[in-house]
């Protein structure tokens, strides 16, 4: 890495990579904050559940800091813009079968995460697609949770054809 | 009991026809998700463990095993034709391999992989059933230090060694750690980090974490990429037959590929895909052919496909003999294992000696099946590589969400997922590498437990840490494995580090 940064001066320190070291270093605090509160006193109270943590947090906190050094320094590898609207759609489905799983059952619920996914790949009319992925979901359902008798949660599809 | 007799009872269990048929669904599951783009064994393994829930441990195991080998050999089909392998340990196969498709030598090359993987699975099963015993006996001295060290070891070499940054591969595994503090403290009985939500308390599951950092992780990754990432498959003409000429450069390579990957895949540390650049640059440099390597040379794809399935099945020897998995469909298989109760290592040859043979040999069995299934049915295998992209990731992600609802029917678990799969995204676009997040879950709360126990017996002083041969020689070599690529890399020379990147296995 360090080949490449010499062969283009001056980058502006990496910002992202600077969220990254502040999101490191907010995990390492947290993690020994919430320790305070812990620990098992008496003979072994040197390696009870706090040790470990603590450990950790520390090198959480120097990769911090190490990752700072590289953002200013450039050292991160280039990285490609992305295309975030087929990005977001698929999580919006995740987002949607996440709710919806406990209220309408598996297969309407991941029939419109299969829609969405396909949508962000380019894929549609969703009036097309969900139909399509709810049929396969029902159809994934009835194999698994009949067969293989996987507890997936039934909507009102599901209790139509049990 | 000599490993013969062992092995013999093994074969008799896994010969039982409902464990064929176990067996049988594995290896066909196996195949058909490992060929698909973008899903290396790590994945494979990972979206099928839920199939395996409802069956009983000896089954669950076997049909396990088949789809880990399945997926090996899924995966070099897919880069062969593709030319975008799903997993790093192919991604040798696919400079060579791609090479013969686009010269319309796609079927020899997918047929020298195949016999190639299935000589060296073979050979490696064997060498592992013999090799086993004499490790669990060797590990029978070890004390809680010693293993604490070996874990270390195996962390530094899984993150930091290889890949393209010590820094991003240390951070990889440390968030890995951290991860794995969640939940109760199974000795004292605290809950760490669980910020008060019940569903936190049994701690992160290594499976969700898994399938949400490389399926869905993967997914919104190509997603991201948005047109750029047009693949073309490479269709298969001509003769799938290997000629005379093709079976003399293929078969010295097979065996010198099985004789470079097992050792490396059994050493307790990581990097399994080393095998498959050592056997390539070993057979670039013994070649009669020198002129045709870059442009479809058929030992390029022999060997390394040789290396690759036999350093899986060397992984297996840490697995088993000490609970070590030094890659990321091991650790995925170690949290098969513990699904069922069954903690790998010494002692699982003696408490449970029917099943680990048994499991051994249904490896044997799963090979046979594969060369029975793959030759002849690969005109099956190329036609699921050519589904579009936006029903291929559809379903990856049906098939994704399936499983962990299988595993824990909650919003909840759906809401890890999803968080985590943006993080093996993010984490992705920023070069990070992803399996050792994936092995300092699982193999984070081992090291503790064996740390502690370490100083409980030295009421506290950590000179114990450094007591035997054993510990100081596995802490010089964790050292190694930090300190060497780092002056390496400061040398100019980390190319050939960034070239080994794990990042998928």
């Amino acid at each position: 890495m360090s080949g490449q940064a010499e062969n283009l001066p001056k980058r502006r320190p990496d910002r992202a990579a600077l969220v990254v070291a502040g999101l490191l270093a907010a995990v390492a605090i947290w993690i020994a904050y919430s320790m305070t509160g812990l620990g098992a006193r008496g003979a072994y109270a040197r390696v009870g559940p706090t040790t470990f943590p603590y450990v950790i947090a520390g090198v959480l906190f120097l990769l911090a800091v190490w990752t700072v050094v590289e953002a200013v320094r450039g050292d991160f590898p280039e990285r490609e813009p992305q295309d975030w609207p087929p990005v977001l759609w698929i999580v919006g489905g995740l987002v949607a079968q996440m709710l919806l799983l406990k209220v309408v059952g598996f297969s309407i619920a991941t029939g419109l995460l299969f829609a969405a996914t396909a949508r962000g790949f380019g894929r549609g009319p969703l009036w097309m697609t969900v139909p399509i992925g709810i049929v396969l979901s029902l159809a994934i359902w009835f194999l698994f949770a009949v067969g293989l008798q996987l507890s997936l949660p039934a909507g009102p599809l599901e209790r139509l054809i049990s | 009991m000599d490993t013969f007799t062992l092995l013999g009872q093994g074969l008799l269990t896994a010969l039982e026809p409902i464990n064929l048929l176990y067996a049988l669904i594995g290896v066909t599951l196996g195949t058909a998700v490992g060929v698909l783009p973008g899903i290396g064994p790590a994945t494979t393994v990972a979206l099928l463990l839920p199939v395996t829930y409802k069956l009983d441990p000896a089954g669950s195991l076997i049909m396990f095993t088949g789809i880990y080998y399945g997926g090996m050999y899924g995966g070099s089909t897919t880069s062969i034709l593709l030319n975008t392998p799903g997993e790093s340990a192919s991604i040798v196969t696919a400079l060579e391999g791609n090479k013969m498709a686009k010269a319309g030598r796609g079927g020899p090359a997918l047929a020298t992989a195949a016999i190639g993987s299935f000589v060296a699975g073979l050979i490696a099963t064997i060498a592992l059933a013999f090799l086993a015993p004499w490790v669990v006996r060797f590990a029978l001295a070890f004390g809680p230090a010693e293993y604490f060290a070996l874990m270390v070891l195996a962390f530094l070499t899984v993150s930091a060694a290889f890949g393209d940054s010590t820094l991003r591969g240390l951070t990889a595994l440390f968030i890995g750690l951290t991860l794995g503090l969640i939940g109760i403290d199974l000795q004292t009985g605290q809950a760490r980090l669980a910020l008060g939500i019940p569903d936190l308390l049994d701690g992160v599951e290594v499976t969700t974490l898994a399938v949400a950092m490389f399926a869905i992780g993967e997914t919104l990754y190509v997603a991201g990429q948005g047109k750029r990432a047009q693949e073309t498959v490479e269709a298969v003409r001509g003769s799938v037959w290997m000629t005379a000429s093709d079976w003399a450069r293929s078969w010295k390579a097979w065996l010198r590929g099985t004789a470079i990957g097992f050792p490396i895949g059994a050493m307790p540390a990581g990097g399994a895909e080393l095998g498959t650049f050592f056997s390539y640059a070993a057979e670039k440099k013994l070649t009669k052919h020198p002129e045709e390597f870059g442009k479809g040379a058929i030992e390029g794809v022999a060997g390394p496909e040789a290396a690759n399935n036999s350093s899986a099945a060397g992984t297996l020897v840490p697995l088993l003999t000490l609970g070590l998995p030094t890659s990321a469909t091991a650790a995925i298989m170690l949290a098969g294992f513990q699904q069922f109760g069954i903690q790998p290592g010494p002692l699982l040859f003696t408490t449970n000696a029917a099943l680990v043979w048994g499991l051994i040999a249904s490896l044997l069995i799963a090979n046979l099946m594969l060369i029975v299934l793959n030759l002849p049915l690969i005109g099956l295998w190329v036609k699921l590589l050519t589904v579009p992209r936006p029903w291929l990731y559809a379903g990856i992600l049906v098939f994704a969400t399936l499983g962990t609802i299988g595993a824990n029917p909650s919003s909840f678990e759906l809401g890890m997922l999803l968080l985590f799969g943006f993080m093996g995204y993010m984490m992705r676009w920023f070069g990070y590498p992803i399996a050792p997040v994936v092995i300092g879950l699982i193999l984070g709360p081992l090291a503790e437990q064996q740390l502690r126990r370490a100083l409980a017996i030295s009421q506290g002083d950590p000179s114990i840490l450094f007591n035997s041969w054993i510990a100081i020689v596995l802490w010089a070599l964790a050292l190694t494995a930090v300190l060497l690529p780092l002056w390496l890399r400061y040398r100019g020379k980390g190319k050939v580090l960034e070239q080994i990147a794990g990042d998928t296995d």
